[in-house]
């Protein structure tokens, strides 16, 4: 729960930038389109070279757009698992159980003799899908409901406040773990329980939004003609909070992978044999703890820590590029949303 | 101030109410039949149906609510099915070792992160900025049962100044307890450092680039002073929400850290119950921790009205 002085104090500073900035962004377009007509006759399309050059200058301006990089290779190994993998991940051999890393088994192998490494890139499939998939389903069933509480007003908005507030008065966590555990464990199960701790987070977002653009005079204008209101919702409303919500939910990914690895580590995610990073920690746990094969941890550890990294790196790199609010600015804003997962 | 205390504390029937509910909710999802769990597989459905009609099972969901409801504000959560104990006497045994982890952690967070955030502020863009920057960036990265299990490998199998795991209460053993304490408490204070100190440097950088900040050192002011005395204050507001939300995010690392640590606290007891089907324990202490949570929620609206004279607690907003 927000307090309530700050909030409506943030409302107002909000308010105020939407202000300047709508009008601004208007004029910016239709200057834009004026220019870039007659330009693109003149000049011939950029070259493959132009292109890799500005690339290559953005990401000397921005080191942290390398994770961009690292995302697209932990994308492809997830797509490409069954190609790049060296081994079968299930497939297992009792005599070479539990070896440190070699040039056979770069990474090492399990306890049932398992190559560590496929196992590694077989379980980005598991922690990339989730973690996209309880966002997606999150931030829409979230943006759904600021959307509808936020464009209606009265009676609907105040129930779904007091819903959005019953959920966020959970320490997040403990609620999934509640939610995986009531439905049973099982990857289909953990995104609907990491979705679920994610809602209010999308339908405070998105009401807030909700209430600055409806107040907007093209929304008026909207409604003045009799306009339908799904029609405003859909045309009107939600493509102009799209962004904010698109940024969080860039932002929010590394936490729902963090989230997901945490449930498959405490045995309420992903059950064996799948390979899955969380679990794959779990496994190496005696092992480490017993000192006898501590590099077991080394692979899905190192996996989950770069994952996370690159999406923080990136999703806060995107923002200042993409948000004209906080491009140049000191990212306290982002920090807040962070620190609320 | 009363005025205010006492309408939030009006407002928060409601959601009370309806955290109530959800937790109910959520907990009667739970596949299986609890009677069944109970009385193990040999069991006959005669004696299923019996202990079923005992346990109030067999009644419609919303009565079982509304009686649960009625009950549980007497400070009955009912009784565990594994432990043999009343739910409320198993939460209470295990408080105090939650709340030592949670609370010291939180107080290590901070004071760790006030002064490197100050720190890294006023040495903006140096190595010393720079450094705080990336350390902080791989304390929110790493997970903290990674964090739980690498420190444990290094810092009591390896080398062995610190136990790696196990719990002495303080009154037996104060020197043992601090032991017991150091690993848990890195681990779950890390990542939380590493949030607040970003937060206290972004918001530091915001307060230095204002006004009366550029007035304060015109008049001869020391830097020292106009950090901490003049700029600090404003920019703990910020910081002041997020320990609030970091309540949260402790209460469910201890769950973690007390499964790595073996440490007998509340977020053992939650792992344990959900991975026995004790729901009734499950039930409590999910309840327990969303209504603690709200606590904290509610103790840093009123210290905003402490750091903040700007905000008045007491006017109608």
């Amino acid at each position: 729960m927000a307090p309530q002085p700050s909030e409506s104090q943030r409302e107002a500073e909000s308010l105020q930038h939407m202000g300047e900035i709508a009008p601004a962004a208007e004029v910016g377009e239709k200057v834009g389109e004026k220019v870039a007509i007659p330009d693109e006759g003149e000049r011939s399309h950029p070259t493959f070279a132009t292109r890799a050059r500005s690339a290559l200058r953005a990401v000397w301006a921005d080191p942290r757009l390398i994770c961009g990089a690292v995302l697209v290779a932990l994308l492809l190994m997830a797509i490409f698992a069954p190609w790049i993998a060296p081994y079968p991940p299930l497939k297992y051999h009792p005599t070479i159980a539990a070896r440190p890393p070699s040039l056979a088994h770069w990474l090492g192998t399990d306890a049932l003799g398992r190559d560590q490494l496929s196992r590694v890139i077989y379980g980005a499939r598991i922690s990339l899908s989730v973690g996209a998939g309880a966002i997606v389903l999150g931030g829409l069933v979230g943006a759904f409901l600021g959307i509808l509480g936020g464009y209606a007003r009265g009676w609907v908005d105040q129930i779904i406040t007091i819903v959005v507030d019953a959920l966020l008065a959970f320490p997040s966590l403990i609620l999934a773990l509640a939610i995986a555990a009531a439905l049973g464990s099982g990857i289909t199960n953990v995104v609907i329980a990491l979705a679920v701790v994610r809602i209010p987070l999308y339908a405070r977002l998105a009401r807030g939004q909700t209430l600055q653009v409806r107040a907007l005079d093209y929304v008026t204008a909207a409604r003045a003609v009799g306009t339908p209101a799904w029609r405003i919702l859909l045309r009107h409303i939600f493509p102009n909070i799209f962004s904010p919500l698109l940024v969080q939910a860039t932002l929010s990914i590394s936490f729902a992978i963090l989230d997901e690895s945490v449930l498959s580590f405490l045995g309420l995610g992903a059950q064996p044999p799948t390979p899955e990073w969380g679990t794959m920690i779990s496994d190496a746990q005696p092992y480490l703890t017993g000192a006898t094969a501590p590099w077991m941890i080394l692979g899905p550890a190192l996996a989950i820590t770069i994952t996370v990294l690159c999406l923080n790196l990136f999703g806060d790199a995107m923002r200042d590029r993409l948000d004209p609010r906080t491009a140049g600015k000191v990212d306290s804003a982002s920090l807040a949303s962070g620190a609320q997962e | 101030m009363v005025n205010f205390l006492v309408r939030r504390l009006l407002f928060m029937i409601p959601v009370a109410l309806l955290v109530s509910f959800v937790t109910f909710m959520i907990i009667h999802l739970i596949p299986g039949d609890p009677a069944r769990v109970l009385l193990g597989e040999s069991a006959t459905p005669q004696t299923v149906a019996a202990l079923r009609h005992q346990l109030g099972l067999d009644k419609p969901l919303l009565t079982q609510y509304v009686l649960w409801l009625g009950q549980a504000l007497h400070g009955n959560l009912g009784q565990s099915i594994q432990l043999q104990q009343p739910v409320t006497q198993a939460i209470l045994q295990r408080l105090p070792v939650t709340a030592e982890l949670g609370i010291i952690s939180l107080v290590v967070s901070v004071a760790l992160a006030i002064p490197l955030g100050v720190l890294a502020a006023g040495t903006r863009n140096t190595p010393i900025d720079w450094l705080i920057n990336v350390l902080s960036l791989i304390g929110t990265s790493i997970p903290n049962f990674v964090l739980g299990l690498l420190l444990i490998l290094f810092l009591a199998v390896v080398i062995r100044p610190f136990p790696p795991g196990g719990y002495v209460p303080f009154t037996q053993d104060p020197l043992a307890n601090l032991r017991d304490l150091v690993l848990p408490v890195i681990t779950l204070a890390a990542g939380a450092v590493a949030g607040n100190l970003r937060q206290v440097r972004a918001s530091m950088i915001e307060v230095l680039s204002q006004d009366y900040i550029r007035t304060a050192r015109a008049k001869g002011l020391r830097r020292g002073r106009v950090y901490f005395v003049h700029a600090l204050r404003n920019a703990l507001l910020p910081l002041l929400t997020i320990v609030g939300l970091q309540a949260g995010a402790i209460l469910g690392g201890a769950v973690i850290i007390e499964s790595i640590f073996l440490w007998p606290g509340v977020g053992l007891l939650a792992i344990q119950s959900i991975l026995s089907k004790d729901y009734p324990v499950v039930q409590g202490v999910v309840l327990l921790s969303a209504l603690s949570y709200m606590l904290v929620n509610l103790l840093v609206d009123v210290g905003y009205g402490a750091l903040d004279p700007r905000i008045s607690l007491g006017q109608s907003q």
